[in-house]
């Protein structure tokens, strides 16, 4: 095997060669460094990569654990311990983190090796990537399109065979928006799955951590791993954790498959509804029963979600003063010219709008018109979720109502490219659980751009949505389908990158 | 539901402690006015009989056992401090 394919392993292939001792853990990122540096001119995926930290680590693993000796990309929001976190943000520019967060230190035990931060929107506010404070990450599919966000660097990473696998944070759909427009698997767990300890905090009542990989089992293994109590994390849950593998293969029959009549909405892309009508079918045809299920209050996600998401976030960034880390303004006038100036040179555009109607929203006399009142609708939200629930084991639906976009498509709209959110965003208010399987691609202007299909799934039934995802995705041969850059990584591509 | 045109940004970048460029400040007004017209209809929901929740998961008063365990030095919290002397992180001058 060539140095080259090594970078194409799955989790799972990488590990029984591992252990066969076919290859070595060094053998693997070399193969990855080189592959990094065919393709990362091309996609801009990664900010910053310590490969003599997981060469070194490489030689002291154990291949027995569960991911011993297998690297994964990290969004750079996750703190490695001696690893740069900008978290995509000029204020966190020369931040170094001084501790692994929780689910560093658990995959560490599994055995697994950090390997590279990657590109993601500023703080994680963006559906494309765009909002880096750093650079613009390109879709390996069209490099002249987003490979969606905010966790496009890990998306791109993995599409294009720059990482066996990757994390990602998912808050709005920042974890299974970018899988869908990347053509990778992209799971959000439930609320309280998986620990934010050391994760740099958005929208706390939201946020999570999650896996992009190349298949569905790969996505199984790191949740095996990562799940679980943390006592660091007081809104982690204490409930066991599943083997996530173990129901993978099993088929379909009797499983009630919920089809939300509100999700038929205007401005989905035809290539986006036929491929996953065509994959409604496939489940069928693979023994699930398709019902018809109802979610009212569909149309007020997007509102509610950027109240309440604005709102945490004005709150959680208010740490950034200039005190304990990052950005400090120079000889500041007096106090409040010291904040203003030290937060208004250190974020970008989208961070200080989304700060301004967080602020305007908790603030005194809109409070209850806007903040509460999206709280109420967010309850309400959760109910339909929890009435569908009791009819059907999962929900399926477009993941995004679109393919990739061009960049700069939609930089100048931000309603617009909030409006990327419309089939993610309820799942993260509901609390509940998500997966991006890659179900088509679609033909634009001699492109082919991934299409996901989204499977939500109850609280704590993530191995429900894991084992429905894997019967589709070994049923179809899409997840075999592969980037043009992961296909021809020496390839020169037309904007000269 | 207050009125779209409430919405001052100049004032609300002084409450959030973040100065903004003129050009900003013109922009987001414009661009915030039209999410807060898209979010006009938040309004039509009859929520009279719902409670507000803050999260999706119903916890409440999580209690772990208080026992000092290893974690930062001194040192190593003040690793990313853009000023520090003493041990201690500087601030700016509070008090005339």
């Amino acid at each position: 095997m060539s140095r080259f394919d090594l970078a194409a392993l799955t989790i799972a292939d990488c590990q029984s060669r591992l252990r066969r001792k076919d290859v070595s853990s060094r053998e693997v990122i070399e193969s990855l460094r080189a592959r990094i540096e065919d393709v990362e001119p091309k996609i801009d995926a990664y900010l910053s990569i310590d490969f003599d930290a997981a060469l070194k680590e490489a030689d002291e693993v154990d291949v027995n654990l569960p991911l011993g000796g297998v690297p994964i990309a990290v969004k750079d929001l996750i703190n490695v311990a001696d690893q740069p976190c900008t978290c995509g943000s000029k204020i966190l520019g020369s931040y170094r983190a001084p501790y692994d967060a929780t689910v560093i230190e658990k995959l560490r035990a599994a055995g697994a090796i950090p390997l590279g931060k990657t590109n993601m929107d500023e703080f994680a506010m963006g559906s494309s990537t765009e909002n880096s404070g750093f650079k613009v990450t390109r879709n390996p599919w069209d490099v002249s399109r987003v490979p969606g966000g905010s966790s496009g660097g890990s998306a791109a990473a993995v599409a294009a065979d720059a990482a066996i696998a990757g994390l990602g944070t998912d808050t709005g759909g920042s974890i299974r928006q970018p899988a869908s427009l990347s053509g990778v698997v992209g799971v959000k767990p439930s609320y309280g799955r998986v620990s934010r300890f050391g994760v740099t905090a958005f929208a706390s009542s939201l946020d999570q951590v999650g896996p992009l990989t190349k298949t569905v089992r790969d996505a199984a293994m790191i949740m095996n791993a990562m799940a679980g109590h943390d006592r660091h994390d007081s809104t982690s849950l204490p409930d066991p954790v599943p083997d996530y593998t173990e129901n993978l293969g099993r088929d379909l029959k009797g499983v009630r498959l919920g089809v939300p009549k509100e999700y038929r909405v205007e401005g989905i892309d035809p290539s986006v509804s036929s491929a996953v009508n065509a994959a409604i079918k496939q489940l069928e045809s693979l023994g699930a029963e398709i019902v018809d299920v109802s979610l009212p209050h569909t149309d007020y996600g997007i509102a509610v979600y950027y109240f309440i998401a604005t709102a945490e976030a004005s709150a959680n960034l208010a740490r950034f003063d200039g005190v304990r880390y990052g950005h400090r303004a120079k000889n500041p006038r007096d106090l409040l010219d010291f904040y203003g100036r030290t937060r208004g040179e250190g974020f970008g555009a989208e961070v200080k709008r989304r700060i301004i109607l967080g602020t305007y929203v908790l603030s005194s006399g809109y409070y209850d018109a806007y903040y509460v009142r999206a709280q109420k609708v967010r309850e309400l939200i959760r109910g339909d979720f929890v009435k569908a629930f009791e009819q059907v084991d999962a929900i399926v639906s477009p993941t995004s109502p679109v393919p990739a976009f061009k960049i700069g498509e939609r930089t100048q709209d931000p309603l617009a490219m909030y409006l990327a959110d419309i089939f993610t965003a309820t799942g993260n208010l509901a609390g509940i659980c998500g997966i991006s399987v890659p179900c088509g691609l679609a033909k634009v202007n001699g492109s082919q751009l991934p299409i996901g299909l989204q499977i939500l799934g109850k609280s704590l039934d993530e191995a429900r949505i894991l084992q429905i995802a894997h019967a589709y995705e070994q049923s179809t041969d899409w997840h075999k389908a592969r980037s043009p850059i992961a296909l021809n990584p020496k390839t020169q591509t037309p904007n000269g990158k | 539901m207050a009125r779209t045109t409430d919405l001052d940004v100049g004032y609300i970048s002084k409450l959030a402690r973040l100065n903004l460029k003129d050009e900003e400040t013109g922009l987001f007004q414009k661009q915030l006015a039209d999410v807060l017209k898209y979010a006009e209809k938040l309004s039509e929901v009859d929520v009279s009989h719902v409670e507000a929740s803050a999260h999706a998961v119903p916890m409440f008063n999580v209690f772990r056992e208080d026992k000092p365990c290893d974690w930062f030095t001194a040192e190593e919290a003040l690793s990313n401090a853009p000023v520090k002397a003493n041990q201690l992180f500087v601030v700016t001058k509070v008090v005339e």
